[in-house]
C-alpha cells in the first residue's frame, strides 16, 4: 500500500496496519509525537487500534522544545 | 492589495498568542506593525536577562511580567493595537476561554507538553480554528531547513529538528525567522494568498 507520510509518498507491505505499527516500522520512538491521519488527531491511547490504509495522508510531528 | 486595504481588514481581526517568549514576543510585534486590531497574549513568566538574546524585550524591562512588558512595547510601535493580557500558566479550560473568540491562534510555548496541550485543546474544542505552531528553531545556520507545512487547519513552522539543548541554544535569528513565519502564515489566513505577488522569472 501507498500512503502519504509527511507530504511524501511511501510504500509499505500489506493492505493496512495500525498507527503503532507504522511508528515501529519508521522507528519513530520520540515520546512527544503528534499523529494525524487524514486530518484527524490520533491519541496515544489509540495508537494500537487506529488504522492506516492505502491512500491515507499521515502527519507525524515531533513536538520538540523551543519557543 | 494596498497597505490601506490590508489595514482595513486586519484591524477587524483578533489573533491569540499563547506564550510570550522568543516566538510569541516577536510574532506579536510583527502583527502589531501590520495592524492586527487585537492581540490576546498570555504568559506567566517575568523578563530575565537571559531572554534578551532573542525575545522582544529591553534591558530596563528585566523583572517585569512579560505580558506587561510586551504590551508596553506593542503600544510604542502601534498605539491603536488593542492588547488583552493574561499573566497565567495556561491550562486547557483557559485556552478555550481566552482564545475561543480569536480568528487565529499562535502556539508560542517552549515546552513540548504545552505545545501538545494547546494542539489537543484546539482540535477537540475549537476544531474550526486555525492553529499556527512553531516547532524547531534552536541553534544557528541551516536556513534551508526552516519551512512550514499544513494539515487541515494546523500549520507548523520551523525545522522540526533542532530542540533546545545546552549546546544548541535558541538565538535571535532562527527564533525570529520562525516567529515571523508564523506571523506570515497568519496574514495568509486572514488576507488570503497573495495573487499579485511578483515572481521573478529565471
Amino acid at each position: 500500500m501507498k500512503i502519504i507520510l509527511n507530504n511524501k509518498v511511501e510504500e509499505f507491505a500489506g493492505d493496512q496496519f495500525t498507527v503503532g505499527e507504522l511508528l515501529q516500522a519508521k522507528n519513530f520512538t520520540f515520546k512527544m509525537l503528534v499523529i494525524k491521519v487524514n486530518g484527524h488527531l490520533v491519541k496515544k491511547s489509540e495508537h494500537n487500534t487506529a488504522v492506516v490504509k492505502d491512500g491515507d495522508d499521515v502527519m507525524v510531528l515531533h513536538l520538540i522544545s523551543g519557543g | 492589495m494596498t497597505f490601506e486595504h490590508i489595514q482595513q481588514i486586519l484591524k477587524t481581526k483578533t489573533v491569540g498568542i499563547a506564550g510570550c517568549g522568543g516566538l510569541g514576543s516577536n510574532c506579536a510585534v510583527a502583527l502589531a506593525r501590520v495592524g492586527v486590531g487585537r492581540l490576546v497574549i498570555a504568559d506567566f513568566d517575568l523578563v530575565q536577562e537571559g531572554n534578551l538574546n532573542r525575545q522582544f524585550y529591553f534591558y530596563d524591562q528585566i523583572g517585569m511580567l512579560k505580558v506587561a512588558a510586551l504590551k508596553q512595547n506593542l503600544f510604542r510601535i502601534n498605539p491603536d493595537v488593542r492588547v488583552n493580557t493574561f499573566d497565567i500558566r495556561l491550562c486547557q479550560s483557559d485556552i478555550i476561554e481566552i482564545y475561543g473568540k480569536c480568528d487565529v491562534i499562535i502556539e508560542a510555548f517552549d515546552k513540548p507538553e504545552m505545545k501538545y496541550l494547546i494542539l489537543d485543546a484546539v482540535h477537540n474544542y475549537m476544531p474550526d480554528k486555525y492553529l499556527v505552531m512553531g516547532v524547531g528553531m534552536a541553534g544557528w545556520g541551516d536556513n534551508n531547513l526552516i519551512r512550514s507545512r499544513q494539515s487541515d487547519k494546523l500549520i507548523i513552522c520551523g525545522d522540526e529538528k533542532n530542540a533546545i539543548a545546552d549546546e544548541c541554544p535558541p538565538l535571535a535569528p532562527r527564533v525570529g525567522i520562525v516567529a515571523n513565519m508564523q506571523a506570515n502564515a497568519v496574514l495568509e489566513i486572514l488576507l488570503g494568498s497573495n495573487e499579485h505577488q511578483i515572481h521573478t522569472e529565471n
